[in-house]
């Protein structure tokens, strides 16, 4: 089953710590064990971008839909046989990149 | 066999039955939902039943074989075709439901760890403890932590959602994680023989189901289910030894007694002995090159006490050692704290009183520390200090015979004035 581990960053540690070198070992380590699905590091939220085509009246909002302190900064997707894997995972990935790590499953069909 | 005795029988089957029953289900069906109800579908079946026609020969298989029935139908019902599916697959191959009952013994393991998940808030794994190895009822458990039914429910509720759609697994964690999951049950049987002992709460008119008998039953359990575990005999050996002076701890007006004024022929001397027995058990496994976790310090520190044969015959220089020993395992203010009432004893209530005033700040909003202060201050002849620090004690003190003995201690400091 996959999880989608989220790396929260807040506003107080950017650029405080390189930890490229440490989550570089991690992602190796998660690819040579066969967890690795996917993993990403995102640009800061003040360049993000909110659009509501819900009403087909293209609304595009600058910034992200929710502002706060703490933000989503990366994620890894992983594959792992369940919740006690996945929690080993993330605190490995949480040491890695010097930063929380929230876990989340995804709903299966 | 009378109306009543089958009662107290229904009981007792209840008591040893019920947690094996939800963990065998649970085991089953993957589903801890589907397990508690079709448990207690099969409990209300027999205490409907069993009053006329007597109890069964064998009442845990009969049990086991009307739940996995009621577990059946329940999943039958279910609309969804997939979970229907799941349900044929799960009861193909199992022809005979109470065949290797007695193979239990993991699966009860399984569902204590599963309900003490970390990945739970404390308040939920409690709770869920409570209701599916115990087998309270939502409203049981309710009471005894004063928060509504309908909150407890809704408590248990999440919690059990979240094992499922987390995907939190039903199984003994693996060797590695083994430690650190130990001591989280651990923490949490603690926390429920807590409040047992020392209920936080004031409202003593609440009816609660006896809490710290459950959390040693539990603990007992739990001691079975991992017997080479140290920390889990330290914790069983500490419940037994507080448990043990529970009929001397609050006078026939309801005022908690101090250990020193407590009458000791009134402890219970076989909880005691076995308290004892257990402590021995695991400073020989100390002494065998093992590190003693913070429970079997605890437990050798009661049972200093326990072996005295009054007050004043107390070792408290062992005590102190032990409180040394355990400041490097648990480096908690409480421990600093409990510990200055030793150093008092060896060292004098001035150097005790330096190191609980070193506490100030982080321990400010905790009665036990105000009232540590009160004692060191009375002792020093600082009564007016005292009697603020004993008027700040029970100020942020929750248990009435608690209050009850401060109140008494600060009267008496009035009267000498």
């Amino acid at each position: 089953m996959e999880f989608l581990l989220s790396v929260i960053d807040d506003q107080n540690s950017v650029g405080k710590e390189d930890t490229r070198k440490s989550v570089d070992v991690f992602n190796e380590q998660l690819q040579a064990d066969g967890y690795w699905v996917f993993a990403g590091g995102l640009a800061l939220p003040e360049v993000a971008t909110v659009v509501d085509d819900r009403h087909g009246e293209m609304l595009v909002t600058d910034g992200p839909f929710v502002e706060s302190k703490e933000y989503l900064a990366g994620f890894w997707v992983v594959e792992a046989a369940g919740f006690d894997v996945a929690l080993r995972l993330a605190a490995a990935g949480s040491r890695a990149c010097a930063r929380r790590v929230e876990i989340r499953p995804f709903v299966l069909e | 066999m009378n109306a009543s005795d089958t009662q107290d029988a229904i009981a007792r089957v209840h008591r040893g039955e019920w947690g094996r029953l939800v963990a065998s289900l649970a085991a089953r069906f993957g589903d801890l939902n589907v397990a508690e109800e079709a448990a207690a579908e099969a409990f209300a079946i027999a205490v409907e039943r069993w009053p006329s026609t007597g109890l069964p020969p064998n009442p845990g298989a009969w049990l086991a074989t009307t739940a996995t029935r009621k577990a059946i139908d329940h999943i039958r019902r279910e609309r969804n075709r997939e979970q229907k599916h799941r349900a044929a697959q799960m009861t193909s191959g199992h022809t005979d439901p109470a065949q290797g009952w007695d193979v239990i013994r993991d699966d009860r393991l399984r569902l204590i760890f599963t309900c003490c998940h970390p990945a739970l808030p404390m308040d939920a794994r409690v709770a869920l403890t409570l209701r599916l190895v115990s087998g309270l009822t939502v409203a049981e458990i309710a009471r005894a932590f004063l928060v509504s039914e309908a909150a407890m429910a809704q408590r248990i509720t999440r919690a059990k959602t979240k094992i499922k759609t987390a995907r939190i697994p039903y199984r003994v964690p693996v060797a590695r994680d083994l430690p650190a999951r130990v001591s989280g049950v651990l923490a949490v049987l603690f926390l429920v023989f807590n409040e047992g002992y020392l209920p936080t709460s004031a409202d003593n008119d609440a009816v609660r189901p006896d809490l710290s008998e459950e959390a040693i039953r539990l603990t007992r359990l739990t001691r079975a289910l991992l017997p080479c575990d140290d920390e889990v005999a330290g914790l069983l050996a500490l419940m037994l030894l507080s448990e043990a002076r529970r009929p001397a701890r609050v006078s026939s007006a309801g005022v908690l007694v101090a250990l020193g004024e407590q009458d000791r022929g009134a402890w219970d001397k076989d909880l005691v002995a076995e308290g004892h027995q257990l402590v021995r058990l695991c400073l020989k496994a100390a002494a065998a090159g093992a590190t003693p976790g913070r429970y079997q310090i605890l437990a050798a520190i009661n049972a200093v006490h326990t072996s005295a044969r009054d007050i004043r015959q107390t070792d408290w220089s062992q005590i102190l050692a032990l409180y040394n020993q355990l400041v490097n395992v648990d480096a908690s203010p409480v421990v600093a704290l409990n510990r200055t009432v030793a150093l008092a004893e060896v060292e004098g209530p001035r150097v005790a009183l330096a190191a609980a005033d070193r506490l100030q700040g982080t321990l400010t909003g905790y009665h036990a520390f105000h009232a540590t202060r009160a004692d060191l201050l009375r002792r020093l002849g600082r009564d007016e200090e005292a009697r603020d620090a004993y008027e700040a004690a029970i100020k942020v003190a929750g248990n009435t015979a608690e209050i009850a003995l401060l109140e008494q201690r600060r009267d008496q400091l009035e009267s000498v004035v």
